[in-house]
């Protein structure tokens, strides 16, 4: 049932963010159907995977690399959770007043959403190295934020 | 039983495993792998060793404990009994001279591994290069490999873990050990306890390959006979001491 759900959820959202379709005009904000907004990456112009590919298969790709990083101590590889944290980690206002970047804004956004519970960041910590959200920029992170901040004025659409 | 054990069912199932490993990544890769060095797989051409020298390791010194609590984020509690330690300073005394000499003990990383014969599931490993870990991942805390090591060099972690080490996830109700800095010998590093103890202290300790016969450690493993701890047990420890025999 909640694998089924899922699958709703993800067919909605990839729908939803095909350009042109109905539902994608209406998602600035008036949609009768609430949907979640996962914050817009921190760094990265696109993601390891499109984002329509992420969307659906990033459990099946974290949990392979898992064991091969362990495991096999293959390292490296695109999927790893650690990079996740250094593109996603943002920072939010309703966590210590903006002042750390975590994953809460976008990979919680979602799950709550979805109802699926995730035990990884009892032991992964969800802050990059450098998780302060101002001072310690690297300059790459830097010119994605000013770019990010060009680009989108809401910062809440799900658009590719 | 005494040294009879069975590692050629694992060895099999290890080499099948990373044979599995080399049939898969299908799907469009949009942008190049961030950084690709020491990308792996382990293979069963190393095996990672230590040689401590006991007769320069001093008492009161314990930079190697330092540095592993900080590269791997084990700080405790002040709760001695249930607080992790991965590597800890041990002093010997032979009573009938008094004499007294000091050396770290941590996982030993043994070749026959009694933490992974018990494990019941799967989760206390040995890497194709001889490295023991805990996959944590399908750990479920039950503790038997902590009763199986002879040399108590594993640690359970009793309470939840905030502000980790981004390449060293811990968690409550697993068990953990020294990963031989597994993290950076996959980048070509050395162990930060053998670096501490090269930079700030006696330099006692090497690490190195023992299969590689031109390796540093070989060669100075070739020149004098060694210790290894309980070596009675048949477990072929990765880790040689000097100056305790
Ligand atoms: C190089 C930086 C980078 C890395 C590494 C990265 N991502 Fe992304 N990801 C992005 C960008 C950019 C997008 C496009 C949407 C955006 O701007 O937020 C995106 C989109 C996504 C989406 C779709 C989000 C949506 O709005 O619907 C998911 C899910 C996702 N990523 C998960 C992951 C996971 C899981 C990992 C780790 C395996 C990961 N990403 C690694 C940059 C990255
Ligand atoms: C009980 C602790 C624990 C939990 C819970 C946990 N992990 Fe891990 N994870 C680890 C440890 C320890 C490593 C090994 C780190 C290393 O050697 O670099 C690891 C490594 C990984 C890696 C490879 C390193 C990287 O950053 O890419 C991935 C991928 C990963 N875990 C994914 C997950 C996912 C997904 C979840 C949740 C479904 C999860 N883990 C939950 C402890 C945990
Ligand atoms: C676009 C929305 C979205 C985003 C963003 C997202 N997820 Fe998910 N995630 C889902 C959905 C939906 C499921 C459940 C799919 C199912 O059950 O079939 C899921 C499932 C998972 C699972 C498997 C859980 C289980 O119990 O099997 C893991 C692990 C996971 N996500 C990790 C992450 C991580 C880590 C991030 C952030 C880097 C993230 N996800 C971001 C939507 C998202």
């Amino acid at each position: 049932m909640r694998r089924f759900l899922g699958i709703l959820v993800l067919a909605l959202l990839t729908f939803s963010a095909a350009p042109g379709t109905l539902v994608s005009e209406s998602m600035a904000g008036e949609s009768r159907v609430p949907l979640p907004s996962p914050a817009k990456a921190f760094k990265g112009e696109q993601c390891v995977e499109p984002a329509a590919v992420m969307r659906r298969e990033h459990m099946v790709y974290l949990q392979h690399q898992r064991d091969e990083t362990v495991r096999d101590g293959i390292r490296g590889k695109k999927y790893s959770l650690k990079e996740c944290v250094a593109c996603h980690a943002t920072a939010s206002p309703k966590i210590a007043d903006g002042s750390v970047r975590t994953l809460q804004p976008f990979c919680a956004e979602c799950h709550a959403y979805a109802a699926v519970t995730i035990d990884c960041f009892a032991c992964h910590t969800d802050k990059p190295d450098n998780s302060k959200s101002s001072a310690v920029l690297d300059d790459d992170a830097l010119m994605a934020m000013i770019e990010n901040h060009l680009k989108s004025p809401g910062n809440t659409e799900l658009k590719q | 039983m005494t040294k009879a054990f069975d590692v050629s069912k694992r060895r099999l199932l290890a080499g099948s495993a990373a044979l599995a490993g080399i049939a898969v990544a299908p799907g469009i890769t949009l942008i190049a792998t961030s950084e690709a060095r020491g990308a792996g797989p382990a293979t069963s051409k190393n095996r990672w060793g230590l040689l401590i020298d006991s007769t320069k390791c001093t008492a009161g010194c314990d930079e190697c404990v330092v540095a592993c609590r900080t590269e791997q984020g084990w700080q405790g509690h002040d709760r001695p009994t249930t607080d992790a330690q991965w590597i800890r300073k041990v002093s010997l005394k032979d009573n009938s001279t008094g004499a007294t000499h000091s050396l770290p003990v941590m996982c030993q990383h043994c070749e026959n591994p009694p933490c992974v014969d018990v494990c019941p599931t799967g989760a206390s490993m040995q890497r194709a290069d001889g490295i023991v870990l805990v996959d944590k991942h399908i750990c479920i805390g039950c503790r038997y490999c902590m009763m199986a090591c002879p040399y108590k060099a594993r640690s359970f972690v009793h309470e939840d873990v905030t502000d980790q080490k981004t390449h060293m996830p811990r968690g409550k109700g697993t068990v953990e050990s020294c990963t031989l800095c597994v993290h950076r010998i996959d980048a070509d590093g050395i162990p930060a306890c053998v670096e501490a103890c090269t930079e700030k202290a006696e330099n006692a300790m090497m690490f190195g390959d023992l299969n590689d016969p031109g390796s540093d450690i070989a060669k100075e493993l070739s020149k004098q006979v060694t210790t290894r701890l309980r070596a009675d047990l048949g477990l072929e420890p990765g880790v040689h001491y000097r100056g305790i025999g």
